[in-house]
């Protein structure tokens, strides 16, 4: 499009806005922009009569109104305070917790499955690489949806009721909790909740302070090693610093940070945290799932680097976990970034599949509830759709921040 | 030295060849691929006995359960007597009678009975229509085929008059013909009449037309409803529909991302962001709630149509950052070497760019494809019967309630056949399309 037209001789003439290239591309631009703006205006003169038709007008009041019904307990409610006087404005709130902690504990999964199968599928273990090859085609090929109703019908037909936990008269149960800390159930997982004492306030400030201790020896360390050469540990030390204040802190003020264990009273557990099944199932499915996809994205990523690359690694050298650390990871990094953070985003988004198991999530609060009750269809969705953008746009930033960290940084 | 050589018999040398030996059984077949493949570390006969233990914890688990599979009763509450009478109580047995009894549900959803060969014939049709798309040794001339078929599966399944089809497929030649009628006078006036008489042609003349010959002809098969369409064939139909129509639409949409005209290339990023920011769900739940707010009063079209519009433009947003990655990778030399041939936008694209852009993203399409077709399930959650809203319904019916698991696995393998055979043909058309340039 940036060829050389012989500049015109004599005044404009209209075929110019076609023939020249120079005004073509304005032509087009100006057709396009008026055809964009009379299919806009159509739609949203339609809209306004349909709206109208119906005596609604875009109103957003709504979401200051009594919700009028109960979400379960979890931790959107927990955090919000949430019951059923509370505003549909607060029952969105409490949806967009639920996503954001489903989607965060799906990616922290997710990322840990992938990475470690992917290393496993590219093991000389013949078995296990076959075992692994098995697991992503298993679950890239099969829809996520049927993956989330399989493991809550699982989780909630093929779990023990908590009455078979009950010890008999001949000293049997029919089912054991894990540890004696973590029982399945047919009605949710229970497993040991942190019970925050006095001066526990103290103990998470050290532990916060000692992991950025740890993280600025490790800076240390390296800028000592790109400048100098010398090579300090890098990874005991490290996890010296990050834990042992802590633990010594944690006996000189007295314990005071306890675990409460679920126990069994009556017909159901008490104590500790209960982690509904609709949580459970969602959050595994997402991330086996969102897990298969990053394995292969892991793998193709290790490949990418050229093989000269740890050849010459060695021939510097180099143990088999320092050429993984510093030559191949940072370079296979580059690779697995981008197609990884749109595995991210698709897991944020999947994780609206809530609706198949119950999980009150934003689109069964703010997109299902809220929109049924107030019959704000127009409103809920463009919040909804909003929110859901916002949350894929900084998902992206971040990651972009990440990538850029990692970039080759040519000199 | 040399000269005594034949003379001198040393007892250091040896005068006989060596009787040849077998290799130690350490370093042949089976055990030395046992020990080069699963036990060549400490570390790696402990995964391989790991790998052992899951496989076997696997299989123990759905092994008995899977082969003492019951095919033969009438309900859940038989399939428990014939097991408690032949294995006992306590042995695992899959209740695969579910499937044997509603498999026509799980396929054809609630189509009526009678017509069951329409969508098989359709499926049939669909399959020899992609062949040749899918596969170069077929004869070109089957390309025709292929081009009609859809018209012809679209008669089947909907059914109607026949006249519908075949005047919608007419403005395609209409289409045609004004390009080439205008072509004599002016290029531009071609193109915007092969765009421009279609589209007046389907709006106003085509459908009366098709009534008032059917009036005359009435050619015609049963009408069937979409809302009775289910099951597979409704995947299927949501699916195949979709990647048809989003393959084009998408390479569209890389192309005005890709352009240089500010306008033209804002549009695609807002439009292509938009839909991928939001999640599929979030959009079909628009095409069910919303979407009659935007189109003139008094207008309701058919709910599955709605559905196909809708994941045919999230496909394309997806399409085209797959198609847009294409074309970044082609190199620079490439669009400089058509300009300096002399090739027009749309000549250069068609001829140089696309075929290479394209054959770099065939595996991002194909797994956008794949992803279509599984996220087709997603429409249960609007009220449309596919194969897991099926299993709702058969699972509400007294002889099958509380059954799960043998539907769950017969749909996975299902999907995962059609997948899995997708995957495998783009992986086939890759190494098709390697040139010999490395």
């Amino acid at each position: 499009m940036t060829s050389i037209t012989d500049s015109p001789k004599g005044g404009f003439h209209p075929r110019q806005l076609i023939y020249d290239t120079r005004y073509r591309s304005l032509t087009i631009q100006v057709v396009t922009f008026v055809l964009v703006v009379v299919a806009i205006w159509q739609l949203g003169s339609n809209l306004m009569v349909n709206l109208a038709n119906l005596g609604q007008e875009p109103n957003f009041s709504f979401l200051n109104q009594r919700a009028g019904y109960d979400i379960g307990s979890g931790f959107g409610t927990a955090v919000t305070g949430y019951t059923s006087a509370s505003s549909h404005l607060t029952a969105a709130y409490v949806g967009i917790l639920n996503t954001l902690l489903v989607a965060f504990m799906g990616i922290v999964l997710a990322t840990i499955i992938g990475v470690l199968a992917g290393v496993l599928r590219l093991s000389k273990n013949w078995l296990v690489s076959r075992l692994m090859a098995v697991y992503v085609e298993g679950f890239r090929n099969v829809p996520l949806l049927l993956w989330i109703v399989l493991i809550y019908a699982v989780m909630t037909e093929a779990t023990p009721t908590p009455r078979d936990f009950r010890v008999d008269d001949a000293g049997v149960a029919q089912a054991y909790m894990v540890f004696d800390a973590v029982a399945i159930t047919n009605r949710g997982v229970y497993i040991p909740g942190p019970v925050w004492g006095a001066n526990s306030g103290i103990l998470v400030a050290i532990f916060v302070l000692s992991l950025i201790g740890a993280f600025a020896y490790r800076r240390y360390a390296k800028k000592l090693l790109f400048d100098t050469g010398r090579l300090l540990p890098l990874v005991w030390p490290a996890i010296a610093i990050a834990f042992v204040p802590v633990i010594l802190f944690y006996f000189l003020l007295g314990r005071p940070v306890g675990l409460d264990y679920p126990e069994l009273g009556g017909f159901n557990f008490s104590g500790g945290l209960q982690i509904s099944n609709p949580l459970v199932a969602l959050w595994l499915a997402l991330s086996l799932y969102t897990g298969a996809f990053i394995t292969e994205i892991v793998r193709a990523g290790i490949l990418s680097v050229a093989k000269g690359q740890s050849e010459a690694a060695e021939a510097l050298g180099m143990r088999a976990n320092r050429t993984m650390s510093l030559i191949i990871l940072p370079q296979a990094m580059r690779v697995i970034i981008p197609p990884l953070t749109s595995q991210y985003l698709n897991l944020t988004k999947n994780s609206s599949l809530a609706i198949a198991v119950g999980y009150a999530d934003v689109r069964a609060t703010l997109g299902g509830i809220s929109l049924n009750q107030t019959g704000r269809a127009l409103e809920c969705m463009l919040l909804l759709g909003l929110f859901y953008l916002a949350l894929s746009l900084v998902i992206s930033f971040v990651m972009n921040v990440f990538d850029n960290s990692m970039k080759l940084k040519e000199r | 030295m040399s000269d005594t050589d034949s003379e001198v018999t040393n007892a250091y040398f040896r005068e006989a060849m060596l009787e040849q030996q077998a290799p130690p059984v350490t370093e042949t077949g089976a055990v030395k691929w046992l020990r080069e493949n699963l036990f060549p570390t400490w570390l790696n006969a402990i995964m391989t006995v790991v790998a052992l233990y899951v496989i076997w914890f696997i299989l123990s688990h759905i092994g008995p359960w899977f082969l003492n599979g019951i095919w033969d009763a009438g309900s859940l509450s038989e399939c428990r007597a014939i097991r408690d009478e032949t294995m006992g109580p306590d042995a695992s047995a899959a209740c695969f009678a579910v499937i044997a009894d509603r498999w026509e549900q799980l396929t054809f959803g609630f189509y009526p009975r009678s017509a069951y060969w329409r969508p098989t014939l359709a499926f049939v049709i669909m399959l020899a229509g992609l062949a040749p798309v899918l596969f170069g040794s077929i004869p070109r001339g089957w390309l025709t085929f292929s081009a009609v078929s859809p018209f012809i599966i679209f008669f089947l399944l909907w059914g109607g008059s026949i006249w519908v089809p075949v005047f919608i497929a007419m403005g395609f030649v209409l289409g045609a013909v004004a390009a080439r009628l205008l072509g004599g006078v002016n290029q531009i006036a071609a193109v915007a009449g092969a765009i421009v008489v279609p589209i007046l042609y389907w709006a106003f003349v085509a459908i009366p037309l098709a009534e008032v010959v059917h009036d005359l002809i009435p050619i015609g098969i049963r009408a069937i409803p979409s809302s009775d369409f289910g099951g597979f064939m409704l995947s299927v139909v949501i699916g195949m529909a979709a990647i048809i129509l989003s393959l084009p639409l998408g390479i569209v949409l890389a192309l005005a991302r890709a352009s240089d005209l500010f306008l033209v290339n804002k549009l695609a990023i807002t439009f292509i962001e938009i839909i991928r920011g939001v999640p599929l769900i979030v959009w079909l739940f628009t095409a069910s709630l919303l979407l009659n707010y935007f189109l003139p009063p008094g207008t309701n079209f058919d709910l599955t149509l709605r559905v196909i519009i809708m994941v045919t433009l999230f496909s394309a947003a997806y399409i085209a950052e797959v198609v847009r990655g294409g074309l970044a990778a082609v190199p620079k030399g490439q669009y400089e070497g058509a300009d300096s041939l002399g090739l027009d936008y749309w000549q250069s694209m068609r001829l140089i760019v696309l075929p290479q852009a394209l054959k770099i993203s065939i595996p991002g399409i194909v797994n956008t494809f794949i992803g279509l077709f599984k996220d087709t399930t997603l429409v249960v959650f609007i009220g449309l019967l596919d194969p897991l809203g099926l299993t709702n319904s058969i699972r509400a019916s007294t002889d099958w309630n509380g059954i799960y698991w043998e539907l769950y696995v017969f749909i996975g393998l299902m999907f995962f056949i059609a997948c899995y055979a997708m995957g495998r043909y783009s992986m086939y058309l890759e190494r098709k399309l390697q040139r010999e340039n490395r």
